[in-house]
């Protein structure tokens, strides 16, 4: 018997493990995909001039 | 100067997004690296469950999303405390990140739960009292998720979506105890007082693939964090654009 023989129900196990990959996958993607999104449009922002009040007085608060 | 606290070092958001871009490739390796290992475990050192076989190899993924799904609750939770009574920079930033996850984790327990319930129960669905209260639990981070995307103030929408999730912690203990109220579903096999009801060969695989999906969860919830903390960033960095435009503030060059 080898590992991958999982008996009369193998589509359930499978189609467990394949639904928690697609999702988390799905998940992670999105959010590397958004922090590039939010980045380009803070690069967008400040290559036209626009700063933070904080960066501007020196004094970095977020 | 007196001592900080982590937390208090933390409330800047620059110096948590210096830390958290350090921290998160190593969490995230590491994540990885364990649910290769838990997997490996699964299929290729546990034995089949003596009852129910193979299927029983659907708990080192149903299990694990499972506790995220109330862990993910909980820090919603906590940093909404944080958030109403410390009023920490960083806490409403926290729970609105780790609502939308432990959506995710809960949809997961349900849909490996409904997975593994029609082959032993013989139905995808019961209306037994774990089950429901799990889904109560889904629409619960839905109707904060809902909520606070409904309120345009941002400040107001993590106020009252703060107010929610903390009258909505009464649905943990609710699921923890429900196996207790006539539930066709099993008693706690792992967390019981005393020792572990599994033999070692299946709940060390367990724990391996638990701690993995933990990790999992604290690198999407600080990559979702760094994500808000930079949407922010646009938003403040748009109304400066706005101001300037206005004449009402000078840009900086």
């Amino acid at each position: 018997m080898t590992p991958w023989d999982l008996g009369p129900h193998a589509a359930f196990i499978w189609a467990s493990y394949a639904i928690v990959a697609v999702v988390l996958a799905v998940l992670a993607g999105w959010l590397m995909f958004d922090g590039r999104r939010q980045q380009r449009l803070i690069d967008g922002l400040e290559a036209r001039g626009v700063r933070r009040r904080s960066s501007r007085s020196g004094a970095e608060t977020g | 100067m007196a001592m900080q606290t982590l937390t208090q070092r933390l409330a800047n958001p620059t110096r948590f997004m210096a830390l958290s871009a350090r921290l998160l490739p190593w969490i995230g390796a590491l994540a990885a690296a364990l649910i290769v290992l838990g997997l490996y475990m699964a299929f290729f050192t546990a034995p089949p469950d003596y009852q129910q076989g193979h299927t029983a190899k659907i708990m080192y993924v149903h299990v694990p999303a499972a506790w995220l799904a109330m862990f993910g609750y909980a820090l919603v939770a906590a940093s909404s405390f944080g958030l109403l009574v410390f009023r920490h920079p960083l806490a409403d930033v926290s729970a609105k990140a780790a609502a939308p996850i432990g959506a995710v984790f809960t949809f997961l327990c349900l849909v490996t739960g409904s997975l593994w319930g029609k082959p032993m129960w013989g139905a995808f669905w019961a209306w037994d009292p774990r089950l429901t209260s799990v889904l109560i639990l889904f629409f619960l981070y839905l109707g904060l998720i809902a909520l606070r995307s409904s309120i345009e103030d941002e400040q107001l929408a993590g106020n009252l979506t703060a107010i929610l999730a903390i009258v909505g912690i009464v649905i943990l203990p609710i699921i923890r105890f429900s196996v207790d109220w006539n539930s066709i579903h099993q008693q706690p096999s792992v967390s019981r007082l005393g020792m572990p009801a599994i033999h070692p060969s299946i709940l060390w695989p367990l724990l391996v693939m638990a701690a993995g999906m933990t990790l999992l969860f604290a690198a999407l919830h600080l990559k979702a964090m760094r994500n808000e903390i930079l949407r922010r960033r646009v938003k403040a960095l748009r109304l400066v654009e706005v101001q300037s435009a206005a004449g009402l503030a000078q840009p900086a060059e």
